[in-house]
């Protein structure tokens, strides 16, 4: 039923009947009489971040980790552009924000006025859709298209922008309603001719894997369980891309790890040799296929997605399923029980004998001595030590991301938060931020870097203000590792502007904030400092000194097909120097 | 297939295609910022636009079609059609190239000064091309002419000759035939 209040009310009202328990934002000018509705209610729970580009972060941690929408708040100019990073980032991994800005009143608009900029003119790019609400009758419709968007089909971040004027204007307010959208209509349920194809392919292949991506976790834990029964029911080996980590349990013994630029050597050699590929909510990223025209060359390739602009986009598929991947492994699954064909054990059990070759490579091993902590051996010490918990796990990006990615084993979804697709280096101290308020029990751990940690410190405020317990665990080679790496790699190892000479005093600047800062140096005191670190009741920075030169391997390096990885304990630095050839150099 | 960066590998695919010339229509909502969302997606991704058309055509559901020439390979040409029908704004899309002969039609209004044997022949092209006079001086012809693209292309290049000074073009309306809309 519709009700007279300002648009202000209307933005509030929405959020409640939306279900919103949690609002990361900032204030400013052109917000100031939403602010104002928020300091009158006690329904939803707004926190304060230190910049705005740590709030969309926070929301996208706290989505990730829940399978809700993550909203935010910030005001019109630099609050609108400062959470344009996080607002591509969630575009990039399909997460699903909707982002309110405030914008200067309409007859300013376009007058170059105080914090003007073109929102919804910068943010139509980074966002599944935006509006810039001129009119107070639409707002409330507009909200509530906004929630719809972001969750449904492929999930992605939505801006709403709302000029001062309107928010202070009266008009009608209506409730969230059924009504089908005029012309968003995402499929969800998959044509049954491909996916009796999809099941045919799979009886008859001899040697077969499971690709698996992010939108197994944006399709709901329902899909996870699905995937688990039908991979299980198979006994498909499967692998996974980095966002999709979780959705099936790595201790099984049909998990190959991650696959990709540093996947596992089986994960990467079964995707190059196996004869069906069934893809399952993931999109042919180029850190995935490495080069195209040596991807997967013998297989037929069965891709579900829910994105029809995903199929064929950058491999070519044989059996493409549109849908939402709970829907279709539902299907399948019914299917393959009721097909009668019998599977060829025999060619099984040679492709499973040839996998356990490759992992006989065991990809991921380094060597811990007793003087300098490798950064592998800090991430495997802190999954041992936390695996028995209930744990949630953020990173940053670069070399400690994928070293994360490896040894870090996820049995469960919406544990693992990374910035996949943007690669965004300060992603993971809001992102835990974020998964903290929705699990304030849980312990959550952003896995850093160094350099990446400074990126957004600043939100190191924003954990003591509402008592937020998180721990960031930095892998400290003072370097930009990942960078270092690729200068080794590709430029004759120069290493043009990657080392930080004046990282700060990390347990200092914990304290200085309000944490606990620690320190560990000798791979003797690893483990008794990270037991302290998860006992401490309040945030804790962890100042991991580790080996300054380690690099991530193994490595599929640019321009090298999936049979050309790079086992790193078998390569001198020479060889690692020699590694790209020219045509290598120019890719990222 | 066209990859815009030879050296890069990630674009080049499998299998290499021819370029085609495909006209599109778009049905979309027409609300601010619906043309910006179609023109920034070509922009953004390296798609081709040879023509573009836009205007509201049922004025009661706020409802416009646009009509774009593009050129690409089959498949980028597939993919250009599925990020169309990804903006939330577009109703459908339709490869009027790809279902039988469209019919293609667009408006040139053509400057031309001249004097003597010049304008006159001018004046005589024109009737033979069925180009209207909408302006006219002793020393100047507007015309208005219709008809397929080729059509206009030809006149323009004749018309070089006879003193052409400017050229203003629609770019293309384009429907499909039958009796079904699409």
């Amino acid at each position: 039923m519709a009700r007279a209040m300002t648009g202000a009310e209307m933005v509030i009202k929405a959020l409640c009947d939306q279900g919103v328990e949690v609002l990361f934002g900032y204030p400013g000018g052109a917000v100031l009489p939403i602010y104002d509705e928020l300091f009158q209610q006690d329904k939803i729970q707004h926190i304060l971040v230190r910049q705005e580009g740590g709030a969309v972060h926070a929301a996208e941690g706290y989505a990730r980790s829940t399978g809700k929408v993550g909203v935010v708040l910030v005001t019109s100019g630099p609050g609108a552009t400062n959470a344009v990073t996080g607002l591509t980032d969630a575009l990039m991994d399909s997460i699903p924000l909707v982002c309110i800005t405030g914008q200067v009143p309409t007859h300013l608009i376009g007058n170059d006025a105080f914090q003007e900029c073109d929102t919804v003119g910068i943010t139509r790019p980074c966002t599944k859709h935006n509006w810039l609400v001129k009119n107070i009758n639409d707002l409330s419709r507009v909200l509530h298209e906004a929630f719809h968007i972001a969750r449904s089909g492929r999930p992605g971040p939505v801006v709403v922008d709302i000029p001062k004027d309107i928010q202070f204007a009266l008009g009608n307010y209506v409730g969230p309603s059924n009504i089908a959208h005029k012309t968003y209509r995402p499929k969800l349920k998959p044509d049954q001719g491909p996916v009796r194809e999809a099941i045919e392919l799979m009886a008859n292949a001899k040697r077969p894997v499971f690709y698996t991506g992010g939108g197994v976790i944006n399709s709901g834990p329902k899909a996870s369980q699905l995937l688990r029964e039908l991979v299980r029911l198979t006994g498909f080996p499967i692998t996974s891309t980095l966002m999709g980590l979780g959705a099936y349990p790595a201790s099984d013994k049909q998990w190959l790890g991650m696959l990709g630029m540093h996947g596992t050597y089986e994960a990467n050699w079964a995707m190059h040799d196996c004869d069906v590929m069934v893809c399952v909510g993931a999109r042919f990223d180029d850190r995935i296929t490495g080069r195209l025209d040596a991807f997967s060359p013998g297989s037929k390739k069965i891709h579900i997605d829910i994105d029809p602009s995903s199929i064929n986009k950058n491999v070519h598929v044989d059996v493409p399923i549109i849908g939402d991947v709970a829907y279709v492994l539902e299907d399948m699954l019914r299917l393959w029980k009721a097909h009668s064909a019998v599977l060829d054990k025999s060619a099984h059990k040679v492709w499973w004998k040839q996998i356990e070759g490759w992992r006989a490579k065991k990809s991921l091993s380094y060597k811990q001595g007793s003087d300098v902590i490798m950064p592998q051996y800090a991430v495997e010490r802190l999954y041992q030590l936390t695996k028995n918990r209930d744990t949630y796990i953020t990173t940053e990006v670069g070399q400690h991301q994928m070293w994360a990615a490896q040894l870090y084993n996820f049995e469960e979804p919406n544990r693992w938060m990374t910035s996949g697709g943007l690669g965004t280096m300060g992603y993971g101290l809001p992102a835990a931020i974020g998964a903290q308020l929705a699990h304030p029990k849980s312990l959550v751990i952003d896995i850093a870097g160094d350099a990446s940690i400074l990126m957004n410190i600043q939100e190191c405020s924003t954990a003591v203000q509402y008592d937020l317990p998180v721990k960031v665990f930095i892998l400290n080679n003072q370097y930009m590792g990942m960078v270092r790496q690729w200068q080794q790699l590709l430029h004759g190892n120069r290493l043009s502007h990657s080392y930080t000479e004046s990282l700060p005093d990390f347990v200092k600047l914990a304290e200085a904030y309000g944490w606990v800062g620690m320190r560990c140096e000798k791979p003797g005191d690893l483990d008794g400092a990270i037991t302290e670190m998860i006992n401490v009741k309040k945030p804790v920075i962890f100042d991991c000194r580790v080996a300054a030169l380690a690099n991530c391997f193994p490595m599929i390096p640019s321009g090298k097909p999936h049979n050309e990885m790079l086992l790193g304990d078998t390569m001198t630095d020479e060889e690692v120097g020699r590694a790209i050839g020219k045509e290598g150099k120019v890719l990222v | 297939m066209i990859n815009p960066n030879p050296q890069s590998h990630y674009t080049a695919p499998a299998i290499r295609e021819d370029v085609v010339s495909r006209t599109l229509s778009v049905i979309v909502d027409n609300e601010p910022g619906t043309l910006a969302r179609v023109i920034g997606l070509f922009s953004g991704r390296g798609y081709n636009i040879d023509s573009l058309t836009v205007t509201e055509t049922e004025h009661e559901k706020h409802i416009s079609r646009i009509t774009i020439v593009t050129r690409g390979t089959p498949a980028v040409i597939e993919q250009i059609k599925h990020q169309l029908e990804r903006l939330v704004p577009v109703h459908r899309v339709r490869d009027l190239t790809l279902e039988g002969r469209a019919l293609e039609r667009e408006m040139a209004l053509i400057k031309v000064a001249g004097k003597g044997e010049k304008r006159i022949e001018a004046l005589r092209l024109a009737e033979i091309f069925r180009a209207q006079v909408v302006d006219t001086s002793i020393e100047h012809f507007v015309f208005e002419i219709t008809g397929k693209p080729s059509k206009l292309e030809t006149f323009i290049n004749l018309m070089m000759e006879l003193g052409l000074v400017e050229v203003s073009r629609t770019g293309i309306a384009a429907i499909g035939r039958g009796a079904s809309a699409m």
